[in-house]
């Protein structure tokens, strides 16, 4: 397993934001996490990146405790993250931010045209904008520079939150098929997502999070037929 | 008013003197606010502990003023040396002291100023009582040239004569004139670019865009607010010799009307925004002379913090607003 995550309980203060959730995601493969807004998605993958404190509970990666670690030590062991509203740096141009996505890595300077030319032939957009400042861009350039951004550590693993929250239908399709394409060229996913239809249509596994807690497992077929699933979340048809 | 206008040149170049070393300082505060949103009070005793080292370098080299070209040199660049080290050192170990836990443990910004207050006080005290900690050490007869009389003015013997280099509008501009505004100015270029083409550079920037994100980058955030201190605090140091050059003493609490004056200087410019520090500085350097040439010197501070007023009224952000993230440089 890539990734193990085992009775993981994390607080804002006195309230519990996610109560013990075991989940894993393995090499290779698309997992999603859907629910509801304050489900505790958002607050999960904060945790995988070592930006939330943990309660209780562990998060194991390739085998290695990463529970207590330093957020900008997961970087370089392959932990990378396209966060929930894009965050982006907005003062930097497009090439500043998708240098600062290589920060960690000590060989940058060797990759670095390769890793760019990777990312613009993933998104085309970004090489028409490559010295605009990036708070400059539409919604979507940002998403995309975003997920951009999150590539060029080369991670292991990518987590993917909310990458498609106020698109339009065409570029959510869009987004939705390059995910697919940086899976097929190797990098496993976590995906966190309240466009649920989408994201179990190409998760290989999936849980559901309601109020901090997981509800259902199953794998994204399973889940996309299941009728109580359905109603509850992809609004009756899909 | 015909005060000013026969010695505008006098006026504009002296301010721009007192500006430059108001710009240096100034940076001390902008960088920290930028990574932060914390205003690094005890900024101003950063450089006051690099004036002092830059006097005693000179006192302890003993270089009389007038010695040849190579030693004069020599020793200004070891009193810069030295006062840089001892400012950046001081930057460091405020940032240990009186702040790292604070930030750590996420406290509200006022608990960090009550501290940086606090450590305001006892450094210039610190200092003002150099005769006493020596006493206690039992180094007070060995020490003496450096803490006798420590609560009073302390001078620096400029091992660098003064010398006019050329005149113009019946001012003869010296030589000290010159270093120290090329000296700031170039100092600034070398901060802008290592902000904009380092790898620590970026990091800063990135911390003060955005510093969660920044994490994910892989941005290690102690390290970048430890290195915006020292470059902080090394700007003050070389700001501290300037200082001297051009005015020739200073004392255990000059720190805080030039603390607070450098603080004007940096929201005028736009707090977090490295080019409106020198920016602030200039302008409120200007002002300063212009001001006191027409309605009387002893107005001068008064002139100094009206600006500041009159500023943050019509344009709240500063003159460059954009902050440190914001703006890209």
């Amino acid at each position: 397993m890539l990734l193990e995550v085992e009775g993981l309980c994390v607080n804002y203060g006195r309230i519990e934001a996610i109560r013990d959730i075991t989940f894993s995601v393995e090499q290779g493969s698309v997992v999603t996490l859907i629910g509801a807004n304050g489900a505790g998605k958002t607050t999960t993958l904060k945790t995988l990146s070592g930006l939330r404190k943990v309660r209780a509970g562990s998060v194991r990666f390739q085998g290695r405790d990463v529970t207590h670690m330093a957020s900008h030590e997961r970087v370089p062991l392959g932990i990378s993250q396209s966060p929930e509203g894009r965050r982006i740096f907005p003062g930097m141009s497009v090439v500043e931010n998708l240098d600062m996505g290589a920060y960690a890595r000590a060989d940058r300077a060797k990759t670095r045209s390769a890793d760019l030319e990777r990312v613009f032939g993933l998104f085309p957009r970004l090489l028409e904008r490559r010295d605009q400042a990036a708070g400059t861009m539409s919604g979507g350039e940002q998403q995309m520079l975003a997920i951009g951004r999150a590539l060029m550590s080369h991670p292991t693993l990518l987590l993917l939150d909310e990458p498609s929250m106020g698109l339009a239908p065409k570029l959510i399709q869009q987004i939705f098929s390059i995910i697919k394409e940086i899976r097929e060229q190797g990098t496993t996913i976590l995906l966190v997502e309240q466009n649920a239809a989408q994201a179990l249509k190409i998760a290989d596994s999936a849980y559901i999070l309601e109020t901090g807690e997981i509800v259902r497992t199953g794998t994204g077929r399973e889940l996309a037929a299941d009728d109580s699933v359905r109603a509850a979340y992809l609004g009756g048809d899909v | 008013m015909s005060f000013l206008i026969d010695n505008f040149v006098e006026l504009t170049v002296t301010g721009l003197v007192l500006g430059a070393v108001y710009g240096l300082v100034a940076l001390g505060y902008t960088l920290v606010y930028g990574v932060l949103q914390l205003i690094n009070f005890a900024h101003s005793e950063v450089w006051m502990f690099g004036s002092f080292a830059a006097v005693w370098v000179t006192v302890a080299l003993g270089v009389a003023p007038g010695s040849a070209l190579p030693i004069v040199i020599g020793v200004l660049l070891l009193a810069l040396l030295a006062a840089m080290t001892v400012s950046g050192g001081v930057a460091l170990l405020l940032e240990r002291v009186a702040y790292r836990r604070l930030i750590r443990l996420d406290a509200p910004k006022l608990v960090a100023l009550i501290s940086a207050i606090g450590a305001s006080f006892a450094l210039a005290e610190l200092m003002g009582l150099r005769d006493r900690v020596a006493g206690w050490l039992g180094l007070r007869d060995t020490l003496d040239p450096y803490v006798r009389s420590a609560r009073d003015n302390t001078r620096f013997r400029n091992p660098l004569e003064t010398e006019g280099v050329f005149s113009v509008g019946g001012y003869t501009v010296t030589n000290v004139d010159i270093i120290i505004i090329v000296s700031a100015i170039l100092m600034m270029v070398a901060l802008d670019q290592f902000i904009r083409r380092t790898r620590t550079g970026r990091g800063i920037r990135a911390v003060a865009q955005d510093s969660e994100a920044a994490a994910l980058m892989g941005v290690n955030r102690n390290r970048v607010i430890r290195a915006t201190f020292l470059v902080g605090g090394i700007m003050a140091g070389a700001a501290a010799l300037l200082y001297l050059m051009r005015f020739g003493v200073t004392r255990w609490n000059a720190g805080f009307l030039l603390g607070v004056k450098a603080f004007t200087a940096a929201v005028l410019g736009g707090i977090g925004n490295v080019r409106g520090a020198l920016l602030g500085g200039f302008v409120l350097g200007l002002a300063e002379n212009y001001g006191s040439a027409l309605i009387g010197s002893e107005w001068r501070d008064v002139v100094a913090f009206l600006l500041l007023v009159v500023i943050l009224l019509f344009r709240p952000t500063g003159l460059l607003g954009e902050s440190l993230g914001r703006a890209r440089a």
